[in-house]
């Protein structure tokens, strides 16, 4: 004890920059990291504003203003010293890469490290090679000085200054995306002007930042927020319905008018928002961290394909609607029979059974045991699309998958609701939070843990079904662990037990990297880093049920010191 | 009345179902052994090469499991990421190996051999170490008085980043390991096939532990660490620094690991990001078997799995007609895993953690 209150002392009486070149070397680590680890080479692959910025430039760029923001609030007091200790830690952080530069142009380090390659270099030094090794140094300072400055300004300021900034950014990504549907439409000479083919034009970028810093300026002086919030409730009820309707045309019609890559990334999101609903049941009411629901998707999906492939293992050639709730109950099965023996340990075990489970099930769909039936690594083809239609219909491709998914989706969600509220619900619900106070209370654990588990497996088996379909095929190589993973994270990345939380999740999760093929070679680096700092930051997720955003902060008074700040899962 | 009698009836078919869980696996086993026995495929040489390569394998499991059993014991929690720990070392060990090689030293005499395995042993021991360190320090330590399954979160997260970042850094290709000729080639005895690399891996993973279970249970250091485990608050209590001691224990499981990961490279040749994943798991497996928290354990239990995931496939499943049963290695262990977890979750030895610690 002694030793943490002394180490506290030597803290506060540091030199007061020291905290300042702390954040410059921790950026320049940070940066150098990007760099090395493949980010910042291949994002730059994709320009942000066509011809002048890529999203690599972009990457190092926030590595910069984050030194520099959290730089100027270590800072001593004083706007200058604010934007000096910002400059500081920028031109530290830069130097760092700076240094790469010289290291990795004087000795060839690419024998062990793949990335620091001449291509690195001259994206680091805009081309100058090693006579341009300053350049890192120079601009960390001034986007770090930069941003210093911004971060002192008053929010009136400050803030629309960070929308313009973020909306380049966000519309910058989706430029490509945007552009290819409205070239055909009426609005082809606002596409040609604001879009280049991979990025915002110059001019583009800075009518964005314009309008966003406009619009944002605007909602401020007008108080959107508080005249709502000052609405009688019958008026903002009013407000409301509009706002769904709005929100069911896009979900509904939107994706029609997208390409058929955009649906077929949209249909996986949908598909993981259902399975995130299911596993929403296990995980955030029941407190059951499920690492084996590939197992379910994969009983689910094989189920699937064997019902209705009409090819080489196909058993019966059923319709899709027929074998589809088969694929839920007899997923449901497995989650029985897989649950019953574990259900009763703690858990920490539970989630590494369960991963065995899922391990178990990947080895055994691709070995020469079950090949007879499943086809082994070639898998199960030809499993028919739900809907027979002409090629030419708008429901032929992914679309009627997406469609199909969103209902289930729905359905689950809906059960998921209705059930939260239940008895059944505030028993998985206490038993999240102590199992021994639930048992207490008269809980059977086993059996309400099992409902849980089974509820979860029979919507895991439906998303592996619909998943068959949407491919048109199961090979054993689509049942990894990575779909566990995906699922896991989405729900504890949009919030335990939260509804919303799993569609923002998904959205995030597995629409982003996705869409953009430069993101999705470093998605589970993503993922790691966001599982590790929700743990950190945000426990309860990003938006977070009230149940569990409530017991996650207790405030510090209540909770007596030192004691755990919940008990779930902890029994 | 009638919710009781739904409960009992309940009690009574999860009682029934695991005991038949429990029949079946034994019929498994002795009805397939007794199979694969009697049909007389394999000689007994065939079964004595199988016992030392579990053999092997088990050492390499048993080292890996230590740090798993260990951090467990402290923390209580399980590390997620001890098998990327693992991957991180043998990757030291490979780039070691590479300049080695460059510089001539790896072949060019047994001695220079024997030495240059030391230092690839040094070398991932030194990675993975600081490696272990970093990971408690950003994603362990706040967390430590947070409910059970956040810093399992937090490091099933730390496995991912590890993972992704050494296949950013490196790529995402399988690297051979340089061959150390002299390990290649077989013991001269007439009575068993053996080649030198078993021998290095089976002494040096002994050699490890013993230093291990001294260090723990002689030295000051080792007693502050079982101290701790036991109670954080009466062991900072007695001056005892609670940190330092959490932190030494990550850095020796983690230091365990990184020579099996050398070890492991070196009887399988290869090494990639994706590599540790699958011998955590199993090494976890290893530490569950032995009783979790438990040193003597882990040892005991890694040999163990070691055995029976090399001549259990053969002996188990061949009898039925199982094809190819070696593929279902993974699935023996992973159902040890189940079983040991569903039927005695303290292991083997494990009558040393009790509920309320764990």
């Amino acid at each position: 004890m002694t030793d943490a209150r002394s180490a506290v002392m030597v803290a506060t009486t540091r030199h007061p920059w020291g905290g300042v070149v702390r954040v410059g070397l921790l950026g320049g680590v940070v940066a150098v990291y990007l760099c090395l680890v493949g980010i910042v080479p291949t994002f730059a692959e994709r320009p942000l504003i066509s011809g002048a910025i890529s999203l690599g430039h972009t990457a190092l760029a926030m590595a910069a203003v984050f030194s520099g923001y959290l730089a100027a609030r270590r800072a001593p007091a004083g706007n200058v010293q604010a934007v000096a200790a910002g400059a500081l830690a920028g031109a530290i952080a830069g130097s760092a890469l700076a240094l790469l530069v010289v290291v990795g142009e004087v000795v060839d380090v690419r024998a062990v490290m793949l990335q620091a390659s001449p291509a690195l270099y001259d994206l680091l030094t805009l081309g100058m090679g090693l006579a341009g090794f300053w350049i890192p140094a120079v601009a960390g300072a001034v986007l770090a000085g930069a941003a210093a400055a911004v971060s002192i300004l008053p929010s009136s300021y400050r803030l629309p200054l960070s929308w313009g900034l973020v909306a380049v950014v966000v519309l910058g990504l989706f430029a490509g995306l945007l552009r290819t549907p409205m070239l055909t439409g009426a609005l082809s000479g606002v596409a040609r002007f604001l879009f280049a083919s991979d990025g915002l034009t110059p001019v583009g970028a800075v009518i964005t930042f314009v309008v966003a810093i406009g619009t944002n300026v605007l909602q401020r002086r007008v108080l959107v927020r508080q005249r709502i919030a000052e609405m009688p409730a019958t008026r903002r009820r009013a407000l409301l319905a509009p706002a769904i309707v709005a929100g069911l045309l896009i979900v509904l019609v939107l994706p029609l008018s997208l390409g058929g890559f955009f649906a077929q990334v949209i249909a996986l999101v949908a598909l993981y928002v259902l399975m995130g609903f299911g596993l929403n049941i296990t995980l955030g009411l029941a407190g059951l961290l499920d690492l084996g629901f590939v197992a379910f998707f994969a009983v689910g999906a094989y189920t699937v394909g064997l019902l209705t492939s009409p090819g080489e293992f196909g058993i019966a050639q059923w319709p899709f609607w027929a074998a589809i709730p088969f694929a839920a109950l007899i997923a449901m099965a497995f989650g029985a029979f897989l649950g019953l023996p574990i259900l009763g340990i703690r858990g920490d075990y539970l989630a590494i059974a369960t991963l065995g489970f899922g391990e178990i099930i990947r080895i055994l769909a691709g070995s020469d045991l079950l090949k007879q039936w499943l086809g082994g690594p070639r898998g199960i083809l030809n499993i028919p699309k739900p809907i027979d239609v002409p090629p030419d219909h708008f429901l032929a491709g992914p679309h009627q998958i997406y469609y199909i998914a969103l209902a289930c989706a729905a359905l689950v969600a809906f059960v998921a609701w209705r059930l939260r509220d239940s008895r059944l619900g505030r028993a998985w619900i206490a038993i999240r939070e102590d199992e021994d106070v639930a048992q207490a209370l008269g809980i059977d654990l086993v059996q309400t843990k099992l409902l849980a588990y089974m509820l979860g497996a029979a919507f895991a088996g439906l998303g592996g079904g619909i998943f068959s379909a949407l491919v048109g095929s199961i090979v054993s190589s689509s049942i990894q662990l990575f779909v566990s993973i995906n699922v896991v994270a989405i729900i504890i990345v949009g919030g335990m037990g939260s509804i919303p939380g799993v569609v923002v999740g998904a959205a995030f999760l597995i629409g982003v990297p996705e869409l953009f093929r430069e993101l999705s070679s470093y998605r589970f680096l993503f993922y790691g880093i966001a599982l590790i700092a929700m743990m950190r930051y945000r426990p309860e997720g990003l938006l977070p049920s009230r149940i569990v955003r409530r017991e996650l902060h207790v405030p510090d008074e209540v909770a007596a010191p030192g004691a755990p700040v919940n008990g779930s899962a902890a029994g | 009345m009638y919710s009781r009698w739904v409960e009992r009836l309940t009690d009574v078919s999860i009682s029934g179902f695991l005991w038949a869980f429990r029949i079946v696996i034994v019929l498994v086993v002795v009805v397939g052994s007794a199979l694969t026995l009697t049909q007389g495929k394999y000689s007994l040489a065939t079964w004595i090469d199988l016992a030392l390569n579990g053999l092997s394998l088990g050492s390499i499991y048993a080292l890996i499991a230590l740090g798993y059993t260990m951090v467990y014991g402290i923390l209580g929690m399980i590390n997620f990421a001890h098998g990327e720990i693992f991957m991180a070392g043998a990757f030291g060990g490979y780039f070691a190996a590479v300049g080695l090689a460059q510089a001539g030293l790896l072949n060019l005499n047994p001695l220079t051999a024997v030495l240059s395995v030391v230092i690839m042993i040094a070398v991932a021991m030194a990675v993975s170490t600081t490696l272990a360190v970093l990971v408690e320090r950003i994603a362990y330590r706040p967390l430590r008085k947070a409910p059970r399954l956040i810093p399992l979160i937090a490091a099933i997260g730390a496995s991912f980043f590890l993972q992704y970042t050494f296949r950013g850094l490196f790529g995402p290709g399988i690297y051979a390991y340089p061959a150390v000729d002299v390990l290649g080639e077989a013991v001269p005895l007439s009575f068993i096939r053996l080649r030198w690399v078993d021998v290095l891996v089976v002494v040096s993973a002994f050699v490890m532990m013993a230093g291990l279970y001294l260090f723990v249970m002689r030295t000051k250091v080792g007693t502050a660490i079982r101290a701790v485990s036991e109670d954080k608050d009466i062991a900072a209590l007695m001056g005892i620094d609670v940190n330092r001691a959490i932190v030494t224990t990550f850095a020796v499981g983690a230091a365990m690991a990184g020579a099996a990961g050398v070890l492991y490279a070196l009887m399988f040749r290869q090494v990639f990001f994706f590599s540790g994943f699958i011998p955590g798991i199993k090494a976890f497996t290893a530490a569950v078997l032995g009783g979790i928290g438990n040193v003597p354990g882990a040892m005991l239990g890694g040999l163990f799995l070691g055995q029976a995931e090399s001549i259990g496939p053969t002996l188990f499943l061949d009898g039925f007609g199982v094809p190819s049963p070696n593929q279902l290695r993974d699935v023996i262990a992973f159902t040890m895993l189940v079983l040991v977890l569903v039927f005695r979750p303290s292991g083997i030895l494990g009558e040393r953690v009790t509920e309320h610690k764990a």
